[in-house]
C-alpha cells in the first residue's frame, strides 16, 4: 500500500501531496522537511529507496520534480518506480509534455488524474488509455456544465434587457 | 520531459488566463511579465486596501502568481493572509458564484502548509451541490482538506451516499474515490453496502474503483470481510485489467484479513488464477498497457502476490502454480526495470510458498544476479530478498559473503544498511574472526553517519560469537579506539563485566587501554574504559604484572598513570566519565603512594565544582585521602568479579519483583531495635544527610557505589538492586556489586555490611579507631557509630543540639579514645551552676556514668539541696544519694553526686534530661528547672 505520494521540487517545494493513511497537518509538514532533505540530498547514482520510519520511500526524478511514494517494508519497490512512471506519462500524455508550471497552475488537475490512478494508496488502473479517456469525459462534463452556465446567464441577461 | 519549457495551454475551469508562451527564451518575458503583475496587484493593494469580498479577489492563476513572484517568507505570508482574509468573508457571505474557486485557492494554500480548517464545510456544501464540476472540486477538497480522524466527515455521509446511487457514473465514481481515500470505520459501515452493490455495476469503471474502497472497508472493519468474498471471486473472472489487477488486490486483502476467505480462494480460485497468469504471460504486445516491453506488470505482480498469499502454508495450492511460476522466473526478460519486478516478486512468491527446491534454486539464482547488477536499485532489492532467503537457504546466502562485504562499503546509505544487515545474519562461530575484522577494517574509514549503526551491529557480533576473552576484549578496543562515541552505554558495560572476570588478562588489558587512549583520546566510552581499569589494575600497568607471551613490555611510571587520568577528567565534561575519573583518582592515591599528593590536588579542584556531585565527592574522597590513611587500602581495593549471568540478565532488561525495600521496611536487628534497613549505611555513606535518606534515588552514591554495597542488597535481597534508576545509573551498574557478598572474594563488602556479621564490622572500627572503642562492640548497629567517625560536618540524627555541628573528625575519635568524655556545663543560673563529668564502660556503651557538680554562685548559703532528674522512658536513670545537702556560698564548696544513666537507644537517640534543683536561701524555698540536652552525642 502507498501511504502517500508527495511532489516536491529541487527547491524543496510542495507540487503536489496526497495522503491515504492519516497524518496530522502538523506530521506531514514533518514528514515533508524530513524526507524533503534526505531525497534531496541524495546522489543521482544512487539507489531510489530512501529507508524511514520503518516504511520505505521510493522517489525517482524527472528535470527538477522528485515524484516520492512512501510503501510497507514488503511491498515491492521496483514496482512502484513503475507506478511513478505510470504516473508520470500520464500527466506528460495530459498536459502534453508536462513541466513544473503545468503542475503548479493546474495542480487540482493533476490531482484527478492521481485520483484515477490510484485509490486508497492502491493502483487501480494499468491502462493510460482508460486514464486518459475518463479525466477527458469529466472534464468535458465540466465544460458542458459552465457553457450551460453561461448560455443561462445570456438568456438572462437578455431577457432582462 | 523538459520542465522548463512553457506553452501555450488551453483554460481551465476557473477562467484562467491564456499564456502564451511558445519558446524557452520567452520564459524570462514570462518572468518579467510576472513582476508587472505583482506591482499592479500590489498597488491595487495599497490603493484598495479592504478589498471588496464581492469582487472575490483575484483569480486563482492570480493569486499562484503572486505567491509565485513572493521574494520573501513574510511577503508569501501577507499574501496568502489577504487571500484567506477574502476567502473567509466570501464564505461567511454564502457567496455561491465563486466557491469553487475559492476551494481550489484554498487547496493551493494548504499545500504550502498555512491552516485552512475554515474552507472544511465549504468542500460539504459544494458536494451536497447538483452540478458535477462543484462535486468534483468538493470531492477534492474534502480528499485534500479532510482526514478520517475529523468529526465533520460525518456530515459528508449523506452525501456520499446518495452520490454512490447516482445515475451518472462520473459522480459515483468521485464517491467511490473519496470513501476510499480518507473513509472512517463509521463510515465504512455504513456505507458497505452501496461499495458492495458497486462491485456489479455495469460500467467496469466503477467496478474497479469499488474494489478498492472495498479494500479500505474492509482494513477498517474487518468483520465486513464475509459481505465481500462473493462479489470479489466474481472480479477474478473479469477480461478488464483494471477490475482484474483491483479485484485481485481485494482478494488479497481479503485473505490477510479473513481465514474463511483465505480457504475460500484457495479452494475455487487458485487454478483460475494460474490460468489468468499464464494468459497474461503469454499475452501479445498490448500498446496500452506496455511497460518496457512487458504488457501490464502490475497486474503480473499483483497475481504473483496473490498466488504467494495463497501458496503459505498450502502444499498442494503451491504444486499448483509450480509450472507457472518456473515459466515466469525463466522467462521473463530482466534488462528492464519492469521485468525486474516481476522477476523479484516471483522470487518472493518462490520464497513464500512451500518447499519445491527446484524453484529456489532458480530464485536465489535470480537474487545472485541480481546482486552482481550494477544498477543499485536491483542490488537493493536482492540485498532485501536475500534476508528473507537466509533463513531457508543460508548456505547460498554464505557463498554471497564477500559481495555483501563489498556492499557494506557502498557508497549508497540504502544499501550498505541492507547488507549491514545481511552481513550481521550470516555471521556465525567459523567466519566470526575474518567478518569481524573486515567490518572493524571498514568503520575506521567510514563515514560518520554510519558509524553508529556498524557499531551497533559489530558489538552484538563480538559478544555474540566470540571465541575467547582475550579476542573480545581486542575487537571491543578496536572498536572504542575507533567510534568509541558512538558505542552504546551497554555494550562498554559489559566490557567491562568481562574483563573484570578475565582475571589473567588484566594487566594486558590496562595496558592495551593505556597504549589506545595515548592515540585515541577523545573517543569517550573509550577513555572511560580506560580509566576504570586503570584505577582498578594501576599497579599491572606500572609493573608489567601478569605479561602475556609476545606482548610488548611497557614502561609506565605512576605520574604518567595518573596523567592519563587528569588529561581525561579534564578534557572530558561529561559527568559519568568525570566521577569515573575521580573514582580511579581515590583507587590510585592508595596505590601510588608517590602520586598521592598530587591527586590529592587535583581531587581538591573539583571541590569547587558546580555539579553537586562532584563536589561533595570530591570533598570525600579528599578527606579519605587525606585524613584516613588506614581505611584507605582496604576501602578502595579492588573490585571483585561482577557477575556476568547478573549482568546479561539485567541487560535483557528482566527487573526482579523486589524494588527498594531500603526504605521503611524495618528491619530487626541484633539488638533487637526496629531499625530502617537503609540507615545504617546512609549514615555512613552520606556524610551530610540525617537519619532516613533512600540510598538509591540519590543520583549516584559514588562512595556507596565505591563500597560496592547497596543496604537493600545486603540486608534482604541479595541481587535486586537493579531497579534503582538513578542519573547515574552507569556508575551504580558498574560498581555496585550484583551478587551477594558471601560470594565475593573481596573483604571489604562483608567487612562493611552491617547485617553480615557483627564482628566484621569491628575490623573496620579497629582500622579507624586505635585502641578500638570497644563499647561499640556490644550490639549496638555498626552504622552509627561509623557514622560518628567519619563523619565530618555533623547532626546526623534527631539530636536536636546546634552545638555538635561543629566537632571534626579527629576530636570525635580522640574523645572516643579517652573513654572519659568532656565535661559539660549541664546547667547554669545566676545563682547555680551544675557541671556533668562523663565515664563510660568500655564493655557498657550503654550506660553513661555522670558525676554532677553543683556549685554556688550566690553569696547565700544553701540548704536542704535537692537535686532531681527525669528521663524519657528510653533512658534509665539511677541516682546516687548526694555528698551533702548544704552548699556553701561563693563556690567554695560542692556538692556532687553520681548519676547512672542506660540508654536502650543507644547509638540512636541522644540522651536528654529535665532536672528540677530545690533549696531554701535565707529561709526561702527556691525551685529551679533546666532541660539537658547538650550531652555528648555519642554517650
Amino acid at each position: 500500500m502507498i501511504h502517500f505520494v508527495l511532489l516536491i521540487s529541487q527547491q524543496g517545494k510542495v507540487r503536489l501531496a496526497k495522503w491515504y493513511s492519516p497524518y496530522s497537518q502538523k506530521e506531514r509538514s514533518k514528514v515533508i522537511r524530513e524526507l524533503g532533505g534526505t531525497i534531496l540530498s541524495r546522489g543521482p547514482k544512487l539507489c531510489k529507496f530512501v529507508e524511514w520510519r520503518g516504511y520505505k520511500v521510493v522517489y525517482r526524478r524527472y528535470a527538477g520534480l522528485y515524484f516520492c511514494m512512501c510503501i510497507n517494508h514488503e511491498d515491492n519497490e521496483l514496482e512502484t518506480l513503475d507506478i511513478i512512471h505510470h504516473f508520470v506519462v500520464i500527466l506528460d500524455r495530459y498536459f502534453g509534455n508536462v513541466c513544473e508550471l503545468d503542475l503548479i497552475f493546474n495542480f487540482h488537475k493533476a490531482y484527478y488524474i492521481l485520483d484515477e490512478i490510484l485509490i486508497a494508496g492502491e493502483l487501480q488502473e494499468s491502462n493510460k488509455k482508460t486514464i486518459e479517456r475518463l479525466i477527458d469525459a469529466q472534464d468535458l462534463l465540466v465544460e458542458t456544465a459552465k457553457e450551460e452556465a453561461n448560455l443561462i446567464s445570456k438568456l438572462i441577461a437578455q431577457a432582462t434587457n | 520531459m523538459i520542465l522548463t519549457k512553457a506553452r501555450i495551454r488551453k483554460s481551465c475551469d476557473f477562467g484562467i488566463v491564456e499564456m502564451n508562451l511558445k519558446s524557452k527564451s520567452e520564459v524570462s518575458v514570462q518572468e518579467s511579465l510576472l513582476q508587472l503583475d505583482l506591482v499592479e496587484l500590489s498597488r491595487s493593494f495599497k490603493t484598495d486596501p479592504i478589498m471588496n469580498p464581492f469582487s472575490s479577489g483575484t483569480r486563482l492563476r492570480d493569486m499562484i502568481r503572486a505567491i509565485r513572484s513572493c521574494k520573501t517568507a513574510a511577503e508569501e505570508r501577507a499574501v496568502v493572509r489577504k487571500e484567506c482574509a477574502a476567502i473567509r468573508a466570501a464564505i461567511s457571505e454564502n457567496d455561491q458564484d465563486y466557491s469553487h474557486r475559492n476551494l481550489a485557492k484554498l487547496m493551493f494554500i494548504h499545500m504550502l502548509g498555512y491552516p485552512t480548517h475554515f474552507g472544511q464545510m465549504e468542500c460539504l456544501k459544494l458536494i451536497a451541490s447538483p452540478g458535477f464540476p462543484e462535486k468534483r472540486i468538493g470531492y477534492l477538497g474534502l480528499m485534500l482538506l479532510l482526514d478520517e480522524r475529523q468529526e465533520v466527515l460525518m456530515l459528508v455521509t449523506n452525501s456520499i451516499k446518495q452520490d454512490l446511487n447516482h445515475t451518472n457514473q462520473y459522480i459515483a465514481g468521485l464517491a467511490l474515490c473519496a470513501l476510499g481515500n480518507i473513509c472512517s470505520a463509521e463510515m465504512a459501515r455504513d456505507l458497505a453496502p452501496e461499495v458492495e452493490r458497486l462491485l456489479q455495476f455495469r460500467d467496469p469503471n466503477i467496478r474497479k474503483k469499488a474494489a478498492l474502497c472495498s479494500i479500505r472497508i474492509i482494513k477498517k472493519v474487518p468483520d465486513l470481510a464475509e459481505n465481500f468474498v462473493n462479489p470479489a471471486a466474481a472480479l477474478l473472472k473479469e477480461k478488464h485489467h483494471g477490475v482484474l489487477l483491483t479485484g485481485v488486490l481485494l482478494c488479497t486483502d481479503l485473505c490477510k484479513v479473513s481465514k474463511e476467505a483465505l480457504e475460500y480462494f484457495r479452494k475455487k480460485c487458485t487454478d483460475g488464477l494460474v490460468k489468468v497468469l499464464r494468459d497474461v504471460v503469454n499475452s501479445p504486445y498490448a500498446p496500452e498497457y506496455d511497460v518496457s516491453g512487458i504488457a501490464d506488470p502490475f497486474l503480473h505482480i499483483r497475481l504473483l502476490r496473490l498466488l504467494c498469499v495463497l501458496g503459505q502454508g498450502a502444499a498442494d495450492v503451491s504444486d499448483t502454480m509450480n509450472d507457472i511460476l518456473a515459466q515466469v522466473a525463466t522467462k521473463t526478460e530482466s534488462n528492464k526495470n519492469a521485468g525486474n519486478a516481476i522477476l523479484y516478486e516471483c522470487v518472493a512468491t518462490i520464497m513464500s510458498i512451500e518447499d519445491n527446491g527446484g524453484l529456489r534454486v532458480l530464485a536465489v539464482n535470480i537474487l545472485g544476479k541480481f546482486l552482481s547488477s550494477r544498477d543499485n536499485n536491483i542490488r537493493y532489492v536482492a540485498l532485501n530478498m536475500l534476508m528473507k532467503a537466509i533463513a531457508l537457504d543460508s548456505q547460498a546466502v554464505q557463498r554471497h559473503r564477500t559481495t555483501l562485504l563489498e556492499c557494506v562499503k557502498d557508497s549508497d546509505a540504502s544499501i550498505r544498511k541492507r547488507a549491514l544487515d545481511l552481513v550481521y545474519l550470516l555471521v556465525n562461530e567459523s567466519n566470526v574472526k575474518s567478518l569481524t575484522k573486515e567490518l572493524i577494517d571498514y568503520l575506521e574509514v567510514s563515514d560518520s553517519e554510519f558509524k553508529g549503526d556498524l557499531t551497533a551491529k559489530i558489538c552484538p557480533i563480538v559478544e555474540k560469537f566470540s571465541p575467547e576473552k582475550i579476542w573480545y576484549i581486542d575487537q571491543m578496543l578496536k572498536v572504542l579506539s575507533v567510534a568509541g562515541n558512538y558505542v552504546k552505554d551497554e555494550v562498554w558495560h559489559a566490557l567491562i563485566v568481562v574483563i573484570t572476570n578475565a582475571s589473567n588478562l588484566h594487566g594486558y588489558t590496562v595496558r592495551s587501554l593505556y597504549r589506545a587512549v595515548q592515540t585515541a583520546g577523545e573517543q569517550e566510552t573509550l577513555v572511560r574504559v580506560a580509566v576504570w581499569c586503570i584505577g582498578e589494575y594501576g599497579e599491572m600497568l606500572v609493573n608489567n604484572a601478569g605479561m602475556l607471551d609476545g606482548e610488548d613490555s611497557i614502561t609506565v611510571t605512576e605520574s604518567e598513570a595518573v596523567d592519563v587520568v587528569e588529561t581525561a577528567i579534564i578534557r572530558h565534561l561529561d559527568l559519568p566519565t568525570r566521577a569515573m575519573c575521580l573514582i580511579a583518582l581515590l583507587k590510585l592515591s592508595s596505590r601510588f603512594s608517590s602520586c598521592s599528593q598530587r591527586i590529592s590536588n587535583i581531587v581538591l579542584h573539583y571541590k569547587g565544582s558546580l555539579v553537586l556531585e562532584l563536589q561533595q565527592r570530591a570533598i570525600e574522597f579528599n578527606s579519605i585521602i587525606e585524613k584516613h590513611h588506614n581505611i584507605r587500602s582496604v576501602l578502595v581495593e579492588r573490585m571483585p568479579a561482577l557477575d556476568e549471568a547478573t549482568y546479561s540478565s539485567r541487560r535483557a532488561g528482566s527487573v526482579p519483583a523486589a524494588v527498594s525495600t531500603s526504605q521503611g521496611a524495618p528491619l530487626n536487628l541484633p539488638n533487637g531495635v526496629a531499625k530502617h534497613t537503609s540507615s545504617p549505611l546512609v549514615d555512613l555513606l552520606d556524610l551530610t544527610s540525617d537519619d532516613v535518606t533512600a540510598p538509591s534515588s540519590s543520583g549516584g552514591d559514588f562512595l556507596q557505589d565505591l563500597l560496592g554495597v547497596d543496604p537493600s542488597l545486603d540486608l534482604s535481597h541479595p541481587g535486586t538492586n537493579q531497579t534503582q534508576k538513578s542519573s547515574n545509573d552507569v556508575l551504580l551498574d558498574l560498581l555496585s556489586i550484583g551478587t551477594p557478598p558471601a560470594q565475593s572474594s573481596s573483604s571489604m563488602p562483608d567487612m562493611l555490611s552491617p547485617s553480615q556479621d557483627n564482628k566484621n564490622s569491628l575490623d573496620v572500627l579497629d582500622t579507624l579507631t586505635s585502641p578500638p572503642a570497644p563499647s561499640v562492640q556490644a550490639s549496638s548497629p555498626v552504622g552509627s557509630s561509623m557514622m560518628d567517625l567519619l563523619d565530618g560536618f555533623g547532626a546526623s540524627s534527631s539530636v536536636p543540639v546546634a552545638e555538635n555541628n561543629g566537632p571534626t573528625l579527629p576530636s570525635i575519635v580522640a574523645e572516643n579514645n579517652g573513654l572519659t568524655l568532656p565535661s559539660i556545663v549541664a546547667f547554669e543560673s545566676s545563682s547555680l551552676r551544675v557541671t556533668f563529668n562523663f565515664t563510660k564502660q568500655p564493655e557498657n556503651p550503654q550506660t553513661a556514668l555522670i558525676e554532677a557538680q553543683f556549685i554556688n554562685k550566690s553569696p547565700n548559703i544553701y540548704s536542704n539541696f535537692t537535686f532531681q532528674a527525669a528521663v524519657p522512658k528510653f533512658l534509665q536513670l539511677h541516682l546516687d544519694p548526694a555528698s551533702s545537702d548544704t552548699l556553701s556560698a561563693n563556690g567554695n564548696g560542692l556538692i556532687t553526686q553520681k548519676l547512672r544513666l542506660t540508654n536502650s537507644l543507644h547509638g540512636k537517640k541522644s540522651l536528654v534530661m529535665r532536672i528540677r534543683i530545690s533549696y531554701k536561701m535565707n529561709d526561702r524555698d527556691i525551685l529551679e528547672e533546666g532541660q539537658i540536652n547538650n550531652f555528648p552525642r555519642d554517650l
